[in-house]
């Protein structure tokens, strides 16, 4: 939870990352913030959704939708398309907007 | 005879001459020397004792590829440990060591390994140290076999890192990358030249200097950066390149404001990588003896640096190499007994002159062993007709054919194809912003950094200029690879630096050790600081003999950062000591050190423990301190408290989302305690929130979670709720609080001078004012159990308001009061501290805050798991007190609490303990199972194998009603 210290981050990060905002800054300026577009069910839902929200992640290979945070930049969340194989940058998009088109996304 | 210096020639500059010591011994050699350079002028043979076996090392490449033996130079907190003398540049006072050696370089001890060798092969330690246990025989196998002696004293020097972001960054500058380079340098792209030598110009060194020289000069006219004496050791992910310069020689002493070396992290658009070609060892019965050296290594020391490693030669060779190098010793006035070359005659310039110069060869013959003592004294050839024959030299210059210096290619994920022609492994597929560029001959290389720089052009769109091209000499006739010449004996080695034989691959074959990634575990070949630079083709050729498959079928490890190694100094640069981790300072901090503050770090904040007095031990001051407060007044700084403004007609319904209680019910004016939860149930954080306007709301986390937090709601804003109107901010470091606590508290607020209706302003609320002249934020909240007044200034006020206190304070005895004392001021009420008295399992309802929850109406992060069965289920954890029976020992935070009998399993633990001045006894808090339903029974804390008689209590045991709170 508690993110490192910003100095010990800067040369274990490497990639270089398209912030909508900012243009193409260094890692070590970003937070991950998780998978994308996992809507939140309310309070009435069984334990098997409420663990399945809470636990489980899709654990994709190839292109994954994830959540940014330019945090020692421009403090703006936003979208980005990874792949987690070649660990190109593939798309970044905002955070109300839908995935491009490039990403068919697998049902969990 | 051993090496000396040819009386003329070299690159060398003659008239300035530089005294160095080896092993003790003083020495001479030139500016413009390597280390190894002119230790061969000074005669030196043996230069260390090998890895395992402790045998005689010498010289054997001129360059990165040299895998005899590693050096120590320079002393004390400037020695740099298993440097390769062929990349360390000579300089005035230099002094290396040997290394491995014990007691003494000609005497070394350990020696005898080499007799008990065939007792040593791969996997010997492991094998056979295992009864009763490795670990008993580890130490002494680890000082046996290590290599190099850490520094005895901290490095004192310097270390800097430097980030540059390019369009085009050129690994090499040999024939290939400065044609790459000239061809790029005008066409208006970015470009940063890398190499490791002290001088561009890679093999051009040996046939057209004068080129290479002209090519830089160019370079640096056209404003192209080259780093010279810069190593890139790894190619990562998104076109990042790792290079460390060397800025001083190592060991050298430095002068003031210099740095000894630096990181650069490259951010290039495009790497053109053209690091040349590694010339290959040939495998023979001791091959490894001192004298036997690379043939392009020999015509270096000859050409660059006008030394004659030996003086009577046996070439052995499967390719021209030999026969340029032959032509060369003769041309320096050397002697060459005979080439000893694999193939059936050919034809080809090289070959020619080697014959013209009248050099005896041996068509289809083998070099099999060399003989000697010291040193090589001479050299057994099988030859053509099947006799053999002895020859008698002090030198062996082998050529085993050329590896492209695929690393850094192969480091970003190039996968390498077999050239059967040339008997290498090469780059095949394409990589992401990556070009390679590398030849066989200076005329291939030239046209490979021409071509790779018109591709990279065209990247930019931009075109290249054409390039007047280097004398390239004619092209060799084909080699024939010649991967074991004799194997039998124990003593070919495949990876000197390792001490990997022939044998070891054999028996790595034989113990079905036959993927290439185990067998490089098996035997450590090529794991040494070669990093198979010379030993990784040898030892996949052996395997592929022994398994019968071909050398592609046996297939390459995938190479791995550091291409050479490089130093920790360099990667921590200047993060050490105080910029390790630099730790937050407080507005104030020299006003406490002003009063004698002890400060330690407290989540980052360098904050007050404690306020000794002269003479005064720990244990009084925290009782004198936790005294004042409870009978008079103190002051503490409270300033890292995070704070969070929320203002906005949504900022209560955030709220209400973030938090167990229902905080938009809070009245203006008013401070609410609340617990913000994970969304698996568990705390997150405590704090208090206070209500300053109807949408303007002040949120007071731990000071250790202020950042989490604040991310939290900004993400919630952000991508969750962005229809919500709500803006969060930040502001900790905008304010400085000090806290007024203890009965006189309010007395000496009022003296201060401020126009808030204190006599109105209850427990839990707060009120926005002047204090002391100062615009402040007052809040009565308290974590101390005694009337408690938070006073907010500016940060830049904190000064005024620091001194307005203590100018008023003198009449009321005020104290200043360290951290160490609130923390047991808050243990004798029971406040629990996040992280210390809950862990990442605690509920709200495991610290007696799940009442409330069934009657808040709206969702919260957190609520729906807290009806699953875990969260619900009985014997849980809970937070209580605990008291010692004997009412005098304190006990042990951490020890687990026991109950009944005093038996494992654990029934909780201790999470914070003192002694309460207070009180006059021990108080202590903890989690215990079904800890509330069981107030009163007894258990046993255990401290080791010590049980302490105690009794679960409540959590709060100061003023349990509140009264001094609201007093």
């Amino acid at each position: 939870m508690k993110p490192p210290l910003l100095a010990s981050r800067i040369e274990a990060t490497m990639h270089l990352i398209p912030c909508p905002y900012c243009g193409p800054r260094a890692e070590w300026e970003f937070q991950w913030g998780g998978e994308a577009h996992r809507p939140r069910p309310d309070l009435s839902a069984d334990d098997a959704t409420w663990a399945q929200y809470l636990f489980e992640r899709r654990n994709t290979r190839g292109p994954a939708l994830e959540r940014w945070v330019h945090r020692y930049g421009c403090g703006q969340w936003f979208h980005l398309v990874r792949d987690t194989v070649s660990h190109e940058v593939l798309a970044v998009y905002g955070v109300e907007d839908r995935p491009p088109d490039l990403v068919v996304e697998p049902t969990p | 005879m051993t090496g000396f210096r040819l009386p003329s020639g070299g690159q060398i500059d003659r008239s300035q001459p530089l005294s160095f010591q080896f092993d003790g011994t003083a020495m001479t050699g030139y500016s413009g020397d390597t280390l190894a350079s002119a230790l061969l002028a000074n005669g030196v043979r043996t230069v260390g004792r090998s890895f395992k076996y402790h045998r005689r090392r010498g010289i054997v490449g001129a360059g990165v590829e040299d895998a005899g033996a590693l050096v120590t130079v320079g002393t004390a907190g400037r020695s740099v440990p298993n440097l390769k003398p062929a990349t360390v540049p000579l300089y005035e006072g230099l002094v290396a060591t040997p290394v491995n050696v014990w007691p003494s370089l000609e005497m070394d001890v350990r020696a005898l390994h080499q007799w008990i060798a065939p007792l040593l092969p791969a996997g010997f330690y492991n094998k056979t140290f295992t009864w009763p246990s490795w670990h008993l025989f580890e130490g002494a196998i680890r000082r046996a076999a290590g290599f190099g002696t850490a520094p005895s004293a901290p490095d004192p020097d310097r270390y800097a890192k430097a980030h540059l972001s390019v369009d085009v960054a050129i690994v090499g500058a040999g024939p290939a990358g400065l044609t790459a380079a000239l061809a790029l340098a005008t066409s208006g792209v970015s470009v940063v030249v890398i190499d490791a030598n002290p001088r561009p110009g890679g093999s051009l060194a040996l046939t057209d200097p004068a080129w290479a020289r002209e090519a830089s000069a160019t370079l640096s006219r056209a404003g192209v950066r080259v780093l010279t004496n810069s190593t890139a050791f790894g190619l990562y992910d998104h076109g990042l390149l790792g290079v460390v310069e060397q800025c001083a020689p190592p060991g050298a002493e430095l002068s003031a404001g210099r740095v000894r070396e630096r990181l650069w992290l490259i951010r290039a658009a495009r790497c053109l990588l053209a690091p040349g070609l590694i010339e290959r060892p040939l495998v023979f019965a001791n091959n490894d003896r001192p004298g036997v050296m690379l043939a392009q290594a020999v015509r270096r020391y000859l050409t660059v640096y006008g030394v004659a490693p030996a003086q009577r030669w046996v070439i052995a060779t499967v390719g021209d190499e030999g026969h340029r190098c032959a032509v060369d010793l003769l041309a320096a006035g050397l002697d060459v007994a005979a080439i000893v070359d694999h193939r059936a005659a050919v034809t080809s310039p090289a070959v020619a002159a080697a014959t013209a110069a009248g050099i005896p060869i041996e068509w289809q013959a083998r070099l099999t062993a060399t003989l000697g003592r010291r040193g090589v004294e001479g050299a057994r050839i099988a030859l053509a007709s099947g006799s053999t024959r002895t020859v008698a030299c002090t030198g062996v210059a082998v050529h085993g054919g050329w590896s492209p210096t695929v690393h850094l290619y192969s480091q970003a994920g190039g996968r390498l194809a077999w050239d059967d022609a040339r008997a290498a492994f090469v780059p095949s597929t394409p990589v992401a912003r990556v070009e390679t560029a590398f030849g066989w001959s200076v005329g291939e290389a030239c046209a490979a950094g021409a071509a790779a720089a018109a591709r990279v052009a065209q990247a930019f769109q931009r075109s290249t200029v054409a390039v007047a091209l280097p004398t390239a000499p004619p092209a060799d006739a084909p080699l024939q690879p010649l991967w074991e010449a004799s194997g039998a004996e124990a003593s070919a080695f495949v990876d000197l630096l390792s001490d990997v034989t022939a044998r070891d691959i054999r028996l790595a074959a034989q113990e079905n050790y036959v993927s290439v990634e185990h067998l490089k575990r098996y035997t450590t070949t090529g794991m040494a600081p070669d990093q198979g630079k010379t030993s990784n083709l040898p030892a996949l050729a052996l395997m592929a003999a022994a398994t019968d498959r071909t050398i592609p079928e046996v297939g390459t490890t995938r190479f791995r950062p550091p291409f050479e190694p490089i130093s920790l100094g360099v990667l921590a640069h200047s993060r050490r000591g105080a910029l390790l981790a630099p730790s937050l300072t407080l507005p104030l901090a020299r006003e406490h050190l002003g009063l004698g503050a002890e400060m330690e770090e407290y989540g980052r904040w360098q904050r007050p423990a404690l306020y000794p007095r002269r003479g005064e031990r720990r244990e009084e001051t925290l009782v004198r301190e936790v005294l004042a407060v409870r009978n008079g007044v103190g002051v503490f700084d409270a300033s890292p408290l995070g704070k969070i403004e929320l203002t906005g007609p949504d900022a209560a319904r955030l709220l209400d989302f973030i938090s167990v209680q229902t905080l938009s019910t809070l009245p203006v004016g008013r401070v609410r305690y609340h617990v913000m939860l994970t969304e698996t149930g568990t705390v997150l954080d405590d704090g208090v929130c206070a209500r300053l306007g109807p949408e303007h709301f002040l949120l007071s986390p731990s000071s250790a979670m202020a950042s989490t937090v604040a991310t939290l709601l900004d993400e919630l804003l952000q991508c969750d709720f962005p229809a919500w109107r709500c803006l969060a901010t930040a502001v900790t470091q905008g304010w400085a609080v000090l806290t007024l606590t203890g009965p006189n508290a309010l007395a000496l607020l009022s003296a201060l001078g401020t126009d808030l209706p204190l006599s109105t302003l209850p427990h839990m609320s707060i009120a926005t004012g002047r204090v002391a002249g100062l615009p402040a934020r007052v809040a009565r909240v308290s974590f101390t159990g005694e009337a408690s007044y938070e006073i907010a200034v500016p940060s830049t006020a904190a000064q005024t308001l620091w001194h307005a206190i203590w100018a008023a304070g003198t009449v009321f005895d005020l104290q200043p009061i360290g951290l160490e004392s609130v923390l047991v001021l808050r243990l004798e009420k029971g406040y629990l501290i996040h992280g210390v008295d809950t862990d990442g399992e605690t509920t709200p309802d495991d610290l007696g805050y799940g009442g409330g929850i069934a009657r808040k109406a709206s969702d919260f992060i957190g609520r729906r798991s807290l009806l699953r069965p875990e969260q619900r289920r009985s014997g849980r954890r809970q937070l209580v007190g605990l008291t010692p029976e004997d009412g005098v020992t304190v006990l042990p935070a951490g020890g687990h609490v026991l109950l009944d009998d005093g038996t494992p399993p654990s029934d909780g633990w201790v999470t914070s303990s003192a002694y309460s001045p207070t009180l006059a006894r021990p108080v202590a808090i903890g989690l215990v199972a079904d800890g509330r339903a069981r107030m009163g029974a007894r258990c046993q804390i255990a401290d080791g194998d010590r049980r302490i008689p105690a009794r679960i209590a409540a959590l709060c045991a100061w003023d349990p009603e509140g009264r001094r709170l609201h007093g």
